[in-house]
């Protein structure tokens, strides 16, 4: 019989590749629409570059934390993970605070999602991202749960192993937002 | 109306039957709650059988009001009732008739065919089934509660925005398409990874049955077609929930934008539903031949460049758009060239019949229905590549005539094909074989009674989806369209019969584990097919395994080839998030906020209580199979 992991591991890639097709549609719908702001402004008056670089360094070193934990779960350093992984969660509603507050601060500013069709588009493409990345919260703060409730030292890697490579996809997601959505909108 | 009083009636007479026969816990702990592929198999199937007359009968509405609505004539309904009608009508005949046949046949087939116990992902596969339900039951809980969408079954907006379709009905549509096509999203990556990693020792690619290569392919094209669907439907609510302007007509939206994405589904979504007819071909025609499969190499080159192709076509919906010449030259050329793969297929499996022992059993006459009617509907599939004529046929009965042509023709024909085949190894029976030809070949008369008119009306300047017309020379051909229908009724009736009578007679219809004197691995098994599938794992050493094994004379298996088998637990968490889901999107429809909040944590509360389960299977030793083994083989 097939191993559980090889397969949980295979099947959860191609879980990956389908979710890369998700965003891939809403990147073809925001480069679409990025023009068509209803009169309103466009990318370069809305956006802080500073705001989303600091966002950005955030998320990156989170992916790098998460890393960590990584290879103190293999190295069955129980409680270095736990660290670990709770510093990515730190870091992970860290990002997430800032993305809502630049949500918010937009919105109070009337340049909410109903104002034009490229603010549609751009708070539908980096909140999806957002969404994953509350997913992966979630996510996280079971496995520090699953690992107190049972500690079975084999599950939990194989689940962990899912979570780290979610983690990181989110990240080369949210590379592309930095890139299309803001650097390009920016200029 | 008469849905309205009919569906609760009927819904209302089963649960009593149920009662009445103290079948409600069996059905619990036997179908509800089980993740074997095979039973999950026949509940897709079942439900899709069930949609099929359903979707019938909405064929016979809407020939009914056009073979009437001619200058002078009455109207049946009202114009508005018409259109729901043919909106259903076509998101039951794709979604829920077509899409679940489709997972009917993978959930039967494909584990038996490359030799193993169970899909990938048990649980997930159930998970996959509920959710389809819940999308079956939104789409037909809306003719009681609202209505459904007036939009056509791709819902074209900005008629479906917020501004044009206030009610709940396009919101139906939405939400059932959603759950149905996120479980067959997740049945997408689980066959995939079933066929990938579950293959018996020894079957390479390149020996693997041609069904199983389709399975193959169009799981490729459903992970990637179909989180486009999500993304498409997801934006279109949110215009509709949330006021935002993705494709509205104001506030800077572009409708285009909605039909080129829909459209990027949609289009590798036939082939998605096609490919798996070619594969049941290819094993019908091989086996009722008596000879191996001609060109199995360039049957799967032909399969791979279909999935390619079939990504760059999509414009060829909307050559209309205006998109300039040279961007609709290339969509017109490369449909063009589908024609090519598609055409060495029917090559191959004439050839394949050609100086064969052929008997003509039903699957066959389904095939050679098929051979015509899908040539007859690729040519003027080919005629519409050529974007000058699409312009003058664009959105008119031609069109519709088209895709039924290829739809009825190779899906349906395919499918029904398979069930057929396959219905003994499921049931242990055969169905009846006089009432299955009966059935094909007023299938077949009535698709062409039904269709070839249109052929005309559409060059004749009819618009597709109309319901009155002024010119009196039209009402023939609507009168026979109208006749063809019913003759196809007929043969849906002769199916439902086929299978009362099968059933009633079953001790006489009985069959053997090979009935048909079949080529591939599922024909070695008892039939029906027992839970656990192989009592022990094939090993296969060359295409079509069994055949050459039967030549050589099948070995009994030793005492000692018999091990533990391991099988994944039945659990209620399936057909519980799946009803979750279903009240997710009702609430929704209804702008129910406290349930959506309320079942969405329910759901995501029960997804990590399944997570965390770490003990989702159980063993039977090695002494019992062998038991249950020499038992079901004497």
């Amino acid at each position: 019989m097939v191993a559980k992991r090889d397969k949980a591991q295979l099947g959860f890639w191609l879980y990956l590749m389908t979710d890369s097709m998700l965003f891939t549609s809403l990147f073809a719908t925001y480069m679409i629409l990025r023009n068509s702001t209803n009169g309103g402004p466009g990318g370069s008056e809305l956006f802080s570059m500073s705001f989303v670089l600091v966002e950005t360094l955030i998320l990156l070193t989170s992916s790098y934390v998460c890393g960590l934990a990584n290879l103190a779960i293999h190295n069955g350093r129980k409680k270095e993970f736990v660290m670990y992984l709770g510093a990515t969660i730190a870091l992970g509603i860290a990002f997430l605070t800032m993305e809502l507050t630049e949500f918010g601060k937009l919105i109070a500013e009337g340049h909410g999602p109903q104002a034009s069709a490229f603010l549609s588009a751009f708070f539908t493409l980096v909140g999806t991202h957002g969404l994953h990345i509350t997913v992966g919260l979630i996510w996280a703060m079971v496995l520090i749960w699953a690992l107190y409730r049972q500690g079975r030292q084999e599950d939990i890697l194989r689940k962990f192993s899912l979570f780290a490579v979610f983690w990181h996809f989110l990240d080369i997601v949210w590379i592309f937002i930095f890139t299309i959505v803001y650097v390009m909108g920016v200029k | 109306m008469g849905a309205a009083i009919g569906m609760p009636l009927t819904l209302v007479a089963i649960a009593a039957a149920i009662t009445y026969f103290k079948k409600w816990g069996y059905l619990w702990r036997e179908w509800i709650t089980t993740v074997d592929a095979k039973r999950i198999g026949i509940m897709y199937g079942s439900v899709a059988i069930i949609m099929l007359a359903r979707g019938v009968f909405d064929a016979l509405m809407i020939r009914s009001q056009t073979a009437l609505g001619g200058p002078g004539g009455s109207h049946l309904f009202s114009t508005d009732t018409y259109q729901q009608v043919f909106t259903s009508h076509g998101v039951i005949m794709i979604f829920f008739v077509a899409m679940g046949l489709m997972f009917a046949l993978f959930n039967i087939a494909v584990p038996l065919m490359i030799g193993t116990r169970d899909v990938a992902f048990p649980f997930l596969n159930a998970v996959s089934f509920w959710l389809f339900f819940a999308g079956m039951i939104l789409v037909n809980g809306s003719l009681i509660f609202g209505g459904f969408s007036i939009g056509g079954w791709l819902g074209y907006p900005p008629l479906t925005e917020l501004q044009y379709s206030p009610g709940p009905g396009v919101d139906y549509w939405i939400w059932s398409l959603q759950i149905a096509g996120i479980g067959s999203l997740l049945s997408g990556i689980n066959f995939f990874v079933t066929i990938l990693k579950h293959r018996a020792p020894g079957m390479t690619f390149m020996r693997m049955p041609i069904f199983v290569w389709s399975v193959l392919v169009t799981t490729v094209l459903i992970m990637i077609a179909f989180p486009m669907l999500t993304a498409s439907l997801a934006l279109l609510s949110l215009d509709r929930l949330m006021g935002m302007h993705f494709f509205t007509s104001l506030g800077g939206g572009n409708p285009m934008m909605y039909i080129n994405l829909i459209w990027a589904w949609g289009h590798p979504e036939v082939y998605i539903l096609v490919m798996p007819a070619f594969g049941i071909f290819s094993e019908v025609v091989a086996t009722f031949s008596r000879k191996k499969l001609f060109g199995y190499k360039t049957m799967v080159i032909a399969l791979i460049a279909i999935m390619f192709f079939s990504f760059v076509v999509w414009q060829h919906h909307f050559f209309t758009m205006g998109a300039g010449g040279d961007v609709n030259a290339f969509f017109g050329i490369m449909t063009m060239i589908i024609a090519i793969p598609t055409g060495v297929k029917l090559f191959n499996w004439l050839f394949t019949m050609y100086r064969g022992r052929i008997s003509f059993a039903s699957p066959m006459v389904w095939f050679m229905c098929f051979a015509v009617t899908f040539t007859i509907g690729g040519v003027t599939g080919v005629l519409m590549a050529v974007p000058a004529i699409d312009f003058q046929v664009h959105n008119t009965l031609f069109l519709v005539a088209h895709f039924h042509n290829v739809i009825i023709g190779g899906v349906v024909f395919g499918y029904l094909a398979a069930i057929t085949y396959w219905f003994p190894k499921m049931f242990g029976f055969h169905l009846h074989e006089g009432l299955g030809k009966a059935a094909a070949y007023f299938w077949q008369v009535g698709f062409l009674l039904a269709f070839m008119p249109l052929y005309a009306l559409g060059l004749m300047g009819a618009v597709r989806r109309l319901d009155n017309y002024s010119d009196p020379t039209w009402i023939p051909f609507f009168i026979v369209s109208a006749v063809g229908v019913v003759v196809v009724g007929v043969g849906i009736a002769c199916q439902l019969l086929q299978i009362a009578y099968s059933i009633w007679k079953r001790k006489e219809l009985r069959a053997s584990g090979d009935p048909w004197d079949g080529r591939t691995l599922e024909w070695s098994v008892p039939s029906p097919a027992p839970f656990y599938n192989y009592a022990i794992i094939p090993t296969v050493s060359r295409v079509d395994e069994w055949w050459y094994q039967k030549q050589e004379g099948v070995k009994a298996p030793k005492d000692s080839d018999y091990k533990d088998i391991v099988l994944p637990k039945n659990t209620s968490f399936g057909f519980v998030i799946g009803m979750t889901a279903f009240v997710f999107s009702g609430a929704l429809i209804w702008h129910i906020w406290w349930l959506v909040i309320v079942s969405f944590i329910a759901v995501v509360v029960m997804i990590i209580m399944r997570t965390m389960d770490d003990f989702t299977e159980y063993t039977i030793p090695a002494a019992e199979v062998m038991k249950m083994d020499k038992e079901a083989r004497a």
